[in-house]
């Protein structure tokens, strides 16, 4: 829980270099080299073949997916499994929309249902808690596949959407790398904000939070809707390049799970932990498949049981560990060195 | 300390492995490199396992036993890359890609099942290379032909299907060999909406009396009471828009009720060799999806296909697959070279002799295909279909054996 507690300390708002937003050099350091690594993501396509194109775009996707979903789950420590269920949400908009409004004003539309439908979701179910949100959340998906599966054979419609938008990849890698950006400064402003401060509380402990005076459901729900339209926006974007959407597809619970378990091997308590996740997870997976095409799952199954024996605490961990020992290495030599001048 | 050390060690040793083993791969630079992506896990890969991947296994077989394709610098032998998609549209695209732009392929094979396909045709069209379609039944075939010069249809629209079926129904009613009452029910999934909704006009328009109708969920383990209820509905046929475990559980049901109508039709898997083996002589005269004309070539084919692969091939999908690479096989041939417009074009320009007949794709399209078939002697004869002449007389369903 130690590590835990570190971050859970507040922003030192107070100490401020005067500005008006409260926004440290250390800050500005921090975005400024975040500007730098999103423009040199955006040259990526331009200079990559198709391959490289669409590892990209699947490395932008989870990383939208995996940082939203860990904007909520990351702090409260609700494991939500619902991401298929707004992602597939955000895909049928647009699918079904496209003949009445234009794409982008679907988009939107998109972003906005999600956030309703998650509104809707959160206040009726974040009040349960542990497992049974774990178990809820999974069976959302089902509910809203089901559901669309009931409409299309009740107004006799045609079971797979057809989604024609010409888009090439060059552009959905830089919708979709623009959506991870808004992400990331939301997350960032999130984490600076008294909701961020409260969620971190509530993750420690929610009764805690409750004493408190913190008003936790509200805190929870406002969290829910803001991951959960990232991800009904993520689906929007990314269904004119499937072309074709089927409830199946669209609401797979393969995606929840390994959106959870990219972020979970990143690490869920810093805002760029997905991230260091979703790399490594996209380029082993492509890996394996591209030279193991008849056994990815039992390999994958493999790289599982490695990867929780060697880095049970995510890449951030290792990152974490390896700095602090190199922190206490110096010391070490320092003192050597003290000692040795001293001596001498 | 030790253990891990070995685990690292294994782990090095197995990635090495793998890169050794594609540098192996790309050595002979003779050899024309044909690219597979289908589902080998997930949702869909048993269908993939029967009618997608053994296929093209028997057809590179083939083709090396008589030296390879004849091209106009002399034979080359084939080799097939394939990869596992995983049953995911991303995973499809990816590998496409991977196969288009790292591993250079010279072709590459259509992909498994309607949506795949559909999310692949871009990339097909933007590396020129013709994508032939398989497993892809779409109501949308003209303005997708419009949009991708490369694409082509070998199966039909899902009205099609359940035209065809609900006209053979017409066909032994004015007859008089069967009553114009008819019990229906379909899967609430995907083709069997479809299916159910293309079928209800229709069978009105045919003077059909729907005496019950109903749909189940995609999964529902027992069907007792749907075929109890259908039963009771006392129909003269009984028409199911089903799925692989519900066709199977529908017949096993229908055979303990006694569902003794002398028309039985189950759509997707009846096709397929285990139901025949499930059920043996009570499968008899079952109609379904699909269907073969029962001719030695194809017998020929059934057996190479058990030889080369291990597995039977199917009465419906796999031999037009199989006739489809045929086409291929002569359109590269024909042109001389692995120039991917000139072989598009050739397959715009030309027909082509198969296993299944005489087969045109000039307009994307194919001809000819077929609809309905029914179990007779063992065999799934087809007794209708679009372009073709020459059909099986359909049979009534005496009892369940």
């Amino acid at each position: 829980m130690t590590s835990e507690a570190q971050a859970a300390a507040p922003v030192p708002v107070t100490k401020s270099t005067g500005h008006r937003l409260g926004i440290t050099g250390r800050e500005w350091r921090n975005l400024a080299i975040a500007a730098v690594l999103f423009a040199l993501a955006a040259v990526v396509p331009l200079v990559g073949s198709g391959y490289v194109q669409s590892i990209a775009i699947s490395i932008a996707i989870y990383t939208a997916l995996a940082t939203s979903w860990m904007l909520f789950s990351g702090p409260t420590n609700y494991i939500s499994l619902a991401t298929a269920a707004f992602f597939g949400s955000g895909m049928y908009i647009v699918a079904g929309g496209l003949d009445l409004a234009p794409y982008p004003v679907l988009v939107l539309l998109a972003g906005v249902a999600g956030a309703l439908f998650a509104a809707v979701v959160g206040l009726a179910t974040l009040r349960i808690s542990g497992v049974y949100f774990v178990i809820f959340s999974l069976g959302l998906a089902e509910l809203v596949r089901q559901i669309i599966t009931w409409l299309q054979h009740v107004l006799g419609t045609m079971s797979g959407l057809y989604v024609y938008v010409d888009r090439s990849e060059e552009m959905f890698f830089w919708q979709l790398l623009a959506l991870t950006a808004v992400v990331y400064l939301v997350g960032w402003w999130i984490g600076r904000s008294r909701l961020g401060f409260a969620l971190r509380i509530i993750g420690n402990d929610e009764l805690v939070a409750v004493h408190c005076g913190i008003n936790t459901a509200r805190a929870k729900v406002i969290l829910f809707v803001i991951s959960s339209t990232f991800a009904a926006i993520a689906g929007a974007l990314v269904a004119p390049r499937w072309s074709y959407v089927e409830p199946t597809i669209a609401f797979s619970p393969f995606l929840s799970f390994q959106v959870v378990i990219m972020a979970l091997l990143g690490g869920v308590h810093r805002l760029w932990g997905p991230l260091l996740g979703v790399i490594p997870f996209t380029l082993l997976w492509e890996l394996i498949s591209a030279n193991f095409p008849a056994q990815t799952t039992l390999l994958l199954g493999a790289a599982f049981l490695l990867i929780v024996y060697f880095i049970p605490n995510g890449v951030v961990g290792l990152i974490e560990d390896a700095l602090r020992q190199r922190g206490e290495w110096l010391k070490s030599l320092r003192l050597l060195l003290v000692r040795r001048s001293r001596d001498a | 300390m030790r253990r891990r050390e070995l685990l690292k060690y294994g782990a090095a040793t197995t990635v090495a492995a793998s890169f050794g083993q594609r540098i192996a791969r790309a050595a002979d630079p003779s050899v024309i490199k044909f690219g597979v992506v289908g589902p080998k896990t997930g949702p869909l890969a048993p269908g993939a396992a029967v009618t997608h991947f053994p296929n093209f296994k028997l057809w590179a077989y083939e083709i090396n036993q008589r030296g390879g394709l004849k091209l106009k610098d002399g034979m080359h032998k084939v080799e097939l890359i394939e990869y596992d998609d995983r049953t995911q549209p991303p995973e499809t695209i990816k590998a496409v890609e991977r196969l288009a732009t790292v591993d250079k392929v010279d072709f590459i094979m259509p992909v498994y099942a309607t949506g795949f396909n559909l999310a692949v045709a871009p990339i097909y069209a933007k590396y020129n290379y013709p994508l032939v379609t398989q497993a892809c039944v779409t109501d949308q075939m003209d303005q997708l032909i419009k949009r991708y010069p490369n694409i082509f249809f070998v199966q039909g629209s899902t009205t099609s299907f359940a035209q065809a079926a609900i006209d053979i129904l017409k066909k032994l009613k004015d007859d008089k060999q069967i009553g114009n009452k008819v019990a229906v029910v379909n899967v609430a999934d995907d083709f069997g909406i479809e299916l159910a909704n293309a079928g209800r006009p229709i069978f009105k328009k045919a003077g059909f009396d729907i005496v019950y109708d109903k749909s189940y969920p995609l999964g529902t383990q027992d069907l007792a009471p749907v075929v109890k209820a259908a039963k009771a509905a006392n129909p003269d046929a009984f028409v199911a828009w089903s799925y692989p475990p519900d066709t199977f559980g529908l017949a096993e049901q229908a055979k303990i009720e006694g569902l003794n109508v002398k028309a039985y039709y189950s759509a997707v898997a009846t096709a397929f060799p285990g139901f025949y083996q499930k059920f043996g002589p009570a499968a008899e005269n079952v109609l379904g999806a699909g269907g073969i004309k029962d001719t030695p070539e194809i017998r020929a084919y059934y057996k190479a296909h058990k030889e080369a692969t291990g597995v039977d091939a199917d009465y419906w999908g796999s031999p037009f697959y199989y006739s489809l690479l045929q086409m291929i096989t002569q359109s590269i041939e024909g042109v001389g070279s692995m120039d991917l417009k000139a072989i598009t074009a050739y397959l715009k320009s030309h027909t082509f002799k198969t296993i299944v007949g005489e087969l045109d794709i000039r307009n994307q399209k194919l001809d000819k295909f077929y609809t309905v078939g029914q179990w007779q002697n063992g065999f799934f004869n087809a007794v209708a279909g679009v372009g073709f002449t020459d059909y099986s007389p359909v049979k009534l369903k005496t009892s369940w054996g």
